[in-house]
């Protein structure tokens, strides 16, 4: 299980803007710890963003995304007190879903 | 049979049944529903990548817009953001051409969902950034060249 990410979503003019810092190592895969050894490589491969049961984001990372991820985004629709749910999976098989109510 | 069945478990003591299995590629580890593009995200060509990505070579457009400082300090955390204001835009995917793989990410954007998204990126060294869009079936580009003082890749 991993980390919770701190999710903020904010509606205005009927769209919601969605900010997502998530809480990853994000470890490419080239870098050497201090015997010499490759770190091997751990990082978020997907992630999605769903309000309700509508899918409003699908993303899909590479290991050059910045350690502890951040993503914004916009879309349609979304009301106060709707809730957004992001959930990620890493290239271990490790998973993180959070929730966020909409302000 | 029964020699075959011996083997197979043989082999798998000390593995896990699922690691034998991902390592067969009969499972996939992760959501099933959505596979990561392993042959875009692995490419180490500019070329290759686009082509993993069904880009081909996309045309550069004035309504696609990267957003990014000229000089990261510290290329470990490059703020990017990617604009388009092509209609239809159904995907958004960010490439560094000097990184050891080019792709860094890759959005797909529903219906209703604005074609604006912004991370944050590794970079090892300057380099020329792209973002590359695909919008009604087709594809477009930016580019930028972000120019880094200290490489976000080393130990």
């Amino acid at each position: 299980m991993g980390n919770p990410m701190r999710i903020r979503a904010a509606a205005s003019d009927g769209v919601t803007e969605v900010k997502v810092l998530m809480n990853h190592e994000m470890e490419t895969g080239q870098r050497k710890d201090s015997s010499g050894n490759l770190i091997p490589a751990h990082f978020i491969t997907e992630l999605n963003a769903k309000h309700g049961d509508k899918v409003v984001l699908q993303a899909e990372f590479g290991p050059s995304v910045s350690k502890n991820p951040f993503l914004s985004f916009k879309f349609k629709g979304g009301a106060k007190g709707e809730k957004v749910v992001i959930s990620w999976v890493d290239n271990k098989g490790d998973s993180r879903s959070d929730e966020a109510t909409i302000g | 049979m029964d020699q075959l069945r011996r083997n197979t478990l043989k082999a798998g003591s000390g593995l896990s049944l699922f690691s034998l299995l991902v390592a067969a590629g009969m499972v996939k580890p992760g959501v099933a529903e959505a596979a990561w593009s392993k042959a875009a995200f692995e490419a180490k060509k500019m070329d290759a990548a686009l082509s993993a990505l069904g880009a081909g070579s996309p045309a550069e457009s004035a309504e696609v817009q990267l957003t990014a400082p000229d000089i990261a300090e510290n290329g470990a955390v490059v703020p990017v953001g990617v604009v388009s204001n092509l209609p239809d835009t159904e995907e958004v995917a960010i490439l560094v051409e000097k990184n050891p793989n080019m792709l860094a990410a890759r959005f797909m954007l529903p219906a209703g969902t604005e074609a604006a998204v912004q991370t944050r990126i590794k970079m090892g060294q300057t380099s020329d950034v792209y973002a590359v869009v695909k919008a009604g079936g087709k594809y477009y580009m930016a580019k930028k060249e972000i120019k880094v003082t200290l490489g976000g890749c080393g130990g």
